[in-house]
């Protein structure tokens, strides 16, 4: 059976390998897939459940949003690259890696900020239609979450620059790393079914 | 209030602990123990509130639109003394809520999952204590704007504490679907939040931090149930906050989408409101078992029978509630198919209960009972719970419910698994471990005056609502007595308000024995039941890092009356080769103990 192993005072408990902070940080990252998770049951069922929907591809930018996507893809792979920096103790590839995924990351927000304004400008708002209001809903949770993604990228970033983190001890960069990743996945599944479907 | 560092310590600290202020001990802290304590006592207070508002509702059933005498004027005021018709609504939404999110569930996961996890399984404290502090005052904003709407222009919130749409998404529709709606959202939105720290703190720790020896298969019932709830709480509220975000933005920024003015779907709110308000119900009853099966055990002096089963039953029970909540809306007007998938789902919980039940009664076979009050409130747990249980499968069954929906069976049988069930189960879990947390006894005596009123009055209020159900009597309505073929149940509703009545006065006798006892009660030993589990192995109340030093579980927690000791029971850090013992074991026990 496992059990909570303590090798020596004030020393991490692990179980499996896993720390308690990572573990819990797992378990906070579950809840945020349900709330997702009831945002896009609504949707499916509001558009599946209407007679008539917006042909996307008219309404939305869809050429510029999956540059955008592929923007937030590149920024986890970033990401990956920062980790993967300060496990082998490089210091300046962490740094350059989070610097690079705090640009794109604000990259993709400035870009979904002119997609929303776009589409205000046509009149098309959250009252305007069911379409509207899924729309920005869905992106606009989404987007809070990267807002709330890039301030932690700050930290981190500016922690780095400190030498904060070392090759023994870098478990902030992982945990930023599962939420970034996080994002990005959730964005997938959005951007699939709001523009490619 | 008795501190919880009351007794004298001998604590080996690696720092000389600095005196705390009076803020940091009972306001902000981030021990387990009082953040335990506020959310009982928090929860406690909205008990009396919440029951005062089902005062006010049977009142109006027994003697529809009469001035309550004295109290009339008070609460009435500015209706003329008498139930305005929009206010009962209101009331029963008001009830509904209050008992559910203010009482039920955080006194359960507040309050005791909050003060026995880490002790009960022998760690200083949860693994995020801060975490923890933020989760208690999460809800102390909430308490605040969910009262704002007794003040308010419109009142409270009057759509049901299930807050069916359209009618709580338009908010000039009735008095009560205006701005106490709105603070309703927000403050549930609040206890969600709340809900979900404790829930995160409470499986990291269960995961993380139990004792050297502490197998999860030497866990008591009462972990094994408060983790299982926690991971429902974790997977099924987030929908619950993203089901009201909606209600929300319907109602503030003109989105429709409950609204089929605007395209939306009003039977879209049911799907994600059921969604976690069925895990929410298991929420409220799994902590309740785990409780019980810890009671009864003790009071038995009997292992409880079938750990294993009774563990993989809670886990059943949690899995199959994800799958059954179209069973709230077998009136919505769904696709019959999809109704009776439902219908089937729903009785299979059914299974697992029972291997509970009799798992119970196997525990009570046989052993050598000791009915104190908290052993009478485990077993009147055990017994209206499984008529609760019993009315649902009535419910389960789609074509019973289309005649009972929505009627007073439907009432009789919440109140019977959750006042019969989770409650008489706090009442079990407060005398059981008031000892523990505040280090003084209740008196045993007032507790079983208490138990026979309580369970008494219970019945006589609740089981007549199978009657009236069947019946056919609706409920949410304020005055049955308007339909000539209901009028007739006009004096059953009568005697059970009487009923009622005694049943809120009894508690009086609950809370006095409570109160006094805080102060008068008797000193409490380290273990004053002879239980096994962790808890029972330091001081009652605890030192601040619960044990002198880590504790070492050698066997789980219900060797009770085992052949192999002397004594009927045998701590879980007591090895029977003697190992963890403080004191030298008695001759009988060394025989025992050399026997094997």
């Amino acid at each position: 059976m496992a059990h909570a192993v303590i090798s020596e005072p004030h020393a991490t408990p692990t179980w499996q390998g896993i720390t308690t902070l990572k573990f819990a940080w797992w378990l906070f990252l579950a809840s945020e897939v349900m709330f997702f998770a009831g945002l896009i049951a609504a949707y499916i069922v509001l558009r599946a459940g209407s007679p008539v929907w917006p042909i996307v591809s008219e309404v939305l930018n869809v050429p510029l949003v999956a540059g955008n996507t592929f923007i937030l893809i590149v920024s986890s792979v970033t990401m990956v690259q920062a980790y993967a920096g300060i496990q082998a103790g490089n210091q300046s590839q962490l740094r350059n890696m989070l610097l690079a995924t705090t640009a794109l990351g604000i990259i993709f927000l400035g870009i979904q900020a002119f997609e929303w304004s776009a589409l205000l400008r046509e009149g098309e708002t959250a009252q305007s239609s069911l379409f509207g209001a899924t729309f920005y809903t869905l992106t606009g949770f989404h987007g809070l979450h990267v807002t709330g993604g890039v301030v932690g990228l700050v930290f981190v970033t500016l922690k780095a620059f400190r030498a904060g983190y070392t090759q023994a001890e870098h478990g902030g960069v992982e945990l930023m790393g599962l939420y970034w990743h996080f994002v990005d996945v959730v964005w997938i599944i959005l951007f699939t079914i709001v523009y490619l479907i | 209030m008795t501190t919880h560092t009351g007794t004298a310590t001998h604590v080996t600290h690696d720092h000389p602990a600095a005196e705390k202020s009076f803020i940091q001990k009972y306001v902000f802290s981030i021990d387990h123990k009082v953040i335990g304590k506020q959310f009982l006592f928090s929860s406690l207070f909205f008990f009396v509130f919440g029951g005062l508002l089902a005062m006010l509702i049977r009142t109006q059933l027994a003697w529809p639109w009469q001035e309550i005498p004295g109290v009339g004027q008070f609460v009435y005021g500015n209706s003329g003394n008498i139930l305005a018709p929009e206010a009962y609504p209101a009331l029963v939404t008001m009830h509904g809520t209050i008992m559910i999110f203010f009482f039920i569930i955080p006194i359960l996961s507040g309050a005791f999952g909050n003060f026995l996890i880490p002790l009960m399984i022998g760690a200083k404290d949860m693994a995020f204590p801060r975490l923890n502090l933020l989760s208690y005052w999460f809800m102390v904003p909430a308490f605040f704007i969910m009262l704002a709407g007794f003040f308010v222009e419109g009142g409270t919130a009057a759509a049901g504490w299930t807050s069916y749409v359209p009618l709580s998404a338009l908010p000039d529709m009735v008095p009560g679907s205006g701005a106490g709606q709105t603070l309703w959202i927000v403050s549930l939105t609040l206890v969600g939040t709340s809900s979900l720290m404790g829930a995160i703190n409470y499986i990291t720790t269960v995961v993380m931090l139990r004792a050297k020896g502490m197998h999860m298969f030497r866990l008591p019932m009462t972990i094994w149930a408060l983790f299982i709830t926690a991971i429902l709480v974790l997977m099924a509220t987030p929908v619950l906050t993203s089901a009201l975000i909606l209600l929300f933005l319907d109602r503030t920024v003109g989105t429709h989408f409950f609204l089929p003015s605007g395209g939306g779907q009003v039977i879209l709110w049911q799907h994600l409101f059921w969604f976690y308000s069925h895990p929410a119900v298991y929420i409220m009853i799994l902590p309740a078992m785990g409780m019980a099966s810890d009671i009864i055990s003790c009071f038995a002096r009997k292992p409880l029978f079938g750990y294993k089963p009774m563990v993989f039953s809670i886990m059943a029970i949690a899995g199959l509630g994800f799958i059954v909540w179209g069973h709230h809306m077998f009136q919505s007007g769904m696709n019959p198919v999809l109704g009776t998938v439902f219908m089937t789902s729903t009785m299979m919980i059914a299974l697992p209960s029972a291997i509970k039940t009799f798992n119970w009664l196997a525990t009570l076979w046989g052993g050598q009972l000791r009915l104190t009050a908290p052993m009478l409130n485990a077993l009147a747990f055990v017994s209206t719970f499984v008529i609760g249980g019993l009315s649902g499968v009535f419910a389960a069954a789609t074509p019973v419910d289309i005649f009972i929906h929505d009627t007073y069976w439907i009432v009789g049988h919440i109140h019977y698994v959750l006042f019969g069930g989770s409650l008489f189960g706090v009442f079990a879990a407060v005398q059981y471990w008031f000892p523990k947390m505040f280090g003084r006894m209740m008196s045993d005596r007032w507790g079983k005056v208490h138990f026979v009123l309580t369970f008494v009055a219970f019945n006589l209020v609740f089981f007549p609502m199978f009657i009236l159900g069947a019946y056919g009597m609706p409920r949410r309505i304020a005055d049955y007595t308007s339909y000539n073929f209901l009028a007739p149940l006009q004096s059953l509703n009568q005697f059970m308000t009487l009923s009622a009545y005694v049943l809120a006065l009894s508690q009086l006798v609950l809370f006095g024995n409570f109160f006094y006892s805080l102060f008068r009660g008797q000193k409490a030993a380290d273990n004053p039941w002879q239980a096994n589990s962790l808890e029972w192995a330091t001081s009652s109340p605890p030192p601040e890092h619960n044990f002198h030093a880590e504790p070492v579980v050698y066997h789980g927690p219900y060797e009770y009356s085992s052949p192999e000791v002397a004594e009927d029971w045998l701590p879980q850090n007591h090895a029977l080769d003697g190992a963890g013992l403080k004191k030298t074991p008695t001759p009988a026990a060394a025989t025992g103990a050399a026997a094997d």
